[in-house]
């Protein structure tokens, strides 16, 4: 199967590969996925003010994989929670011109940011950390 | 080092021709063109000539007797006329029939074939290294089996299976015994009568001769066996494949054999010495290297390995000017990973995991370096981008996590 050049571009030059620190208050982490079928997605963000200020990723998975998640974390950096929250599996696709059998991994980023921000939103409802509460 | 790219390391895919063998084959395309079912004039005479030297070659590389050789489109049509043609010509007698779970398709889908046409067929799983054991198959027999199938050599892993004791226990017991003998033939001795085979698939385009064409031993004598024909016609190959003979490919096949039967002892050590380098390489250099299937019963050339927490597709992708095969497919269709590494009980994840390095006739130890080099490099490059590699780092245990499977 041949890869489109935006694929090839992310996988060879992923953006925002890495990690940010899980426990702190203001990130949200969204992993999804298995092993067993072949793609895992860890996909975090930074939120400042109700603005996306840094994301990173890290998948195991194919090339298109890899490069949905890498394309996430480039568009939603400088986005609202409420924006990311609306990115759609087509967009993505059509983006990077996936293939039908590819539109797996699409769906897979488009759920790994929305767990992301889910994971973030939970985080704040929460009382405030053990230092701040007596 | 040079190397020129793109590296072909994918031969049980299938082969160049040798340019021996095309040079072979020439005049049948153009000089010597008869059909040799032609019996009244000399260009049929020339062509069955032709095709008589090709077929003693391919049964003498195997210890039949070039009567018992019948040619065919290729393998994948040698299975098919094999075990359907058994199937039928033995229904009265039977309609039992015993393979194993890591057969190719051409044998598995053929048995799912006969079962929709009331045979019973028993899938006999392998262990952690691939092996079917003759034990296995003695406990499958029943009175109404008519067939065994097991594989000679597995064209992913290259496990060889124990084919002489199988067939020992076949005749024994009086139940035919096919092998499909693809990746084996010209790579590691075969000898039909020693190994009480009763019928063997081999094709051309394995061994460096020209695709499409393939060849199926049925044995004459002790027992004699006989098959139904699946295709129907003039009556060609003794009734059991009519159609006009592919003199060129026959020529061809023929050629290969010959090369693959004169040159395997150097050619096999030459290249277990290239493969046991590369293996060596990639055991010290990468962690969490897996070999898969044992190496004790193995042909020379395959080499079946998992990189642990980095996925096979996206691997081959970073290998870009390097052909080889994964045993990962990530598609909609079909997100299941090799069925054979499976077979194996072997992890999905290192299922997915795994790449497939066939080596083969033109093969460069710069060309091994090359790989050994490349995979290491991007191996590690995608073990950065991975989130189980960061967690196994992290200690944690993959299989205590609740994953969602999509
Ligand atoms: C084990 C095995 N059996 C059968 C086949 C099919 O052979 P052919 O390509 O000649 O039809 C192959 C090759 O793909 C093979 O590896």
């Amino acid at each position: 199967m041949a890869y489109s050049n935006k694929v090839i571009d992310h996988y060879e030059n992923p953006r925002n590969v890495g990690s940010l620190d899980k426990d702190d208050d203001d990130v949200g982490t969204g992993i999804v996925g298995a092993p067993a079928c072949g793609d895992v997605m860890k996909l975090q963000i930074r939120v400042e003010g109700g603005v996306i200020t840094d994301a990173k990723f890290k998948t195991y998975g194919c090339g298109s994989a890899i490069a949905s998640s890498s394309l996430v974390t480039e568009w939603v950096k400088g986005m609202s929670v409420d924006e990311a929250m609306k990115i759609q599996n087509s967009q993505i696709a059509e983006e990077l011109s996936l293939p039908p059998v590819k539109i797996h991994c699409s769906v897979l980023a488009e759920d790994a940011i929305k767990a992301a921000i889910r994971d973030y939103q939970e985080k704040q409802q929460k009382p405030a950390t053990e230092g701040a509460a007596e | 080092m040079s190397v020129k790219t793109p590296i072909y390391l994918d031969f049980a895919a299938t082969c160049p021709v040798d340019p021996r063998v095309l040079e072979a084959m020439l005049p049948a395309f153009t000089v010597d063109y008869g059909n040799a079912a032609s019996r009244t004039h000399v260009f049929g005479w020339r062509a069955e000539e032709a095709v008589e030297r090709g077929r003693a070659e391919v049964a003498k590389t195997i210890g039949a007797d070039p009567k018992e050789i019948t040619f065919t489109s290729g393998a994948t049509e040698s299975n098919n006329l094999a075990i359907k043609g058994a199937a039928e010509f033995l229904a009265d007698r039977g309609k039992h029939i015993i393979t194993a779970v890591t057969e190719h398709k051409a044998v598995l889908d053929t048995c799912k074939y006969l079962e929709r046409r009331g045979c019973d067929v028993t899938y006999l799983p392998v262990d952690t290294q691939g092996l079917v054991t003759p034990a296995q198959i003695a406990e499958a027999i029943r009175p109404d089996t008519i067939l065994v199938s097991v594989m000679f050599a597995n064209n992913e892993t290259g496990v060889i299976q124990p084919i002489a004791e199988i067939g020992a226990l076949c005749h024994e017991r009086g139940v035919l015994f096919h092998t499909d003998a693809v990746q084996a033939f010209g790579k590691v001795p075969i000898d039909v009568q020693a190994m009480n085979i009763d019928m063997m698939s081999v094709s051309a385009h394995k061994i460096y001769g020209p695709k499409g064409v393939g060849a199926l031993y049925v044995r004459r004598r002790r027992p004699r066996v006989r098959i139904a024909p699946q295709i129907h016609g003039g009556g060609h190959e003794r009734g059991n494949r009519s159609g006009t003979l592919n003199v060129p490919g026959i020529v061809g096949f023929g050629e290969a054999a010959r090369i693959a039967r004169e040159e395997m002892a150097e050619e096999s050590a030459r290249i277990l010495a290239l493969r046991e380098h590369l293996r060596a390489r990639l055991s010290a250099e990468i962690p969490h290297a897996i070999v898969n299937g044992t190496l004790e019963r193995h042909l020379p050339g395959t080499l079946n390995v998992s990189f642990a927490y980095v996925e096979g597709e996206s691997l081959l992708m970073g290998l870009k000017d390097i052909a080889v095969s994964s045993g990962s497919a990530c598609t909609s269709a079909s997100l299941e990973p090799s069925y054979v590494l499976r077979a194996m009980g072997l992890d999905d994840e290192l299922a997915h995991s795994s790449l497939r390095i066939t080596i083969g006739r033109p093969t460069t130890r710069d060309e091994i370096d090359y790989l050994a080099d490349r995979v290491k490099e991007q191996v590690e490059r995608l073990r950065e981008m991975s989130p189980l590699w960061e967690m196994v780092q992290d200690g944690i245990d993959l299989s205590t996590i609740e994953w969602t499977p999509h």
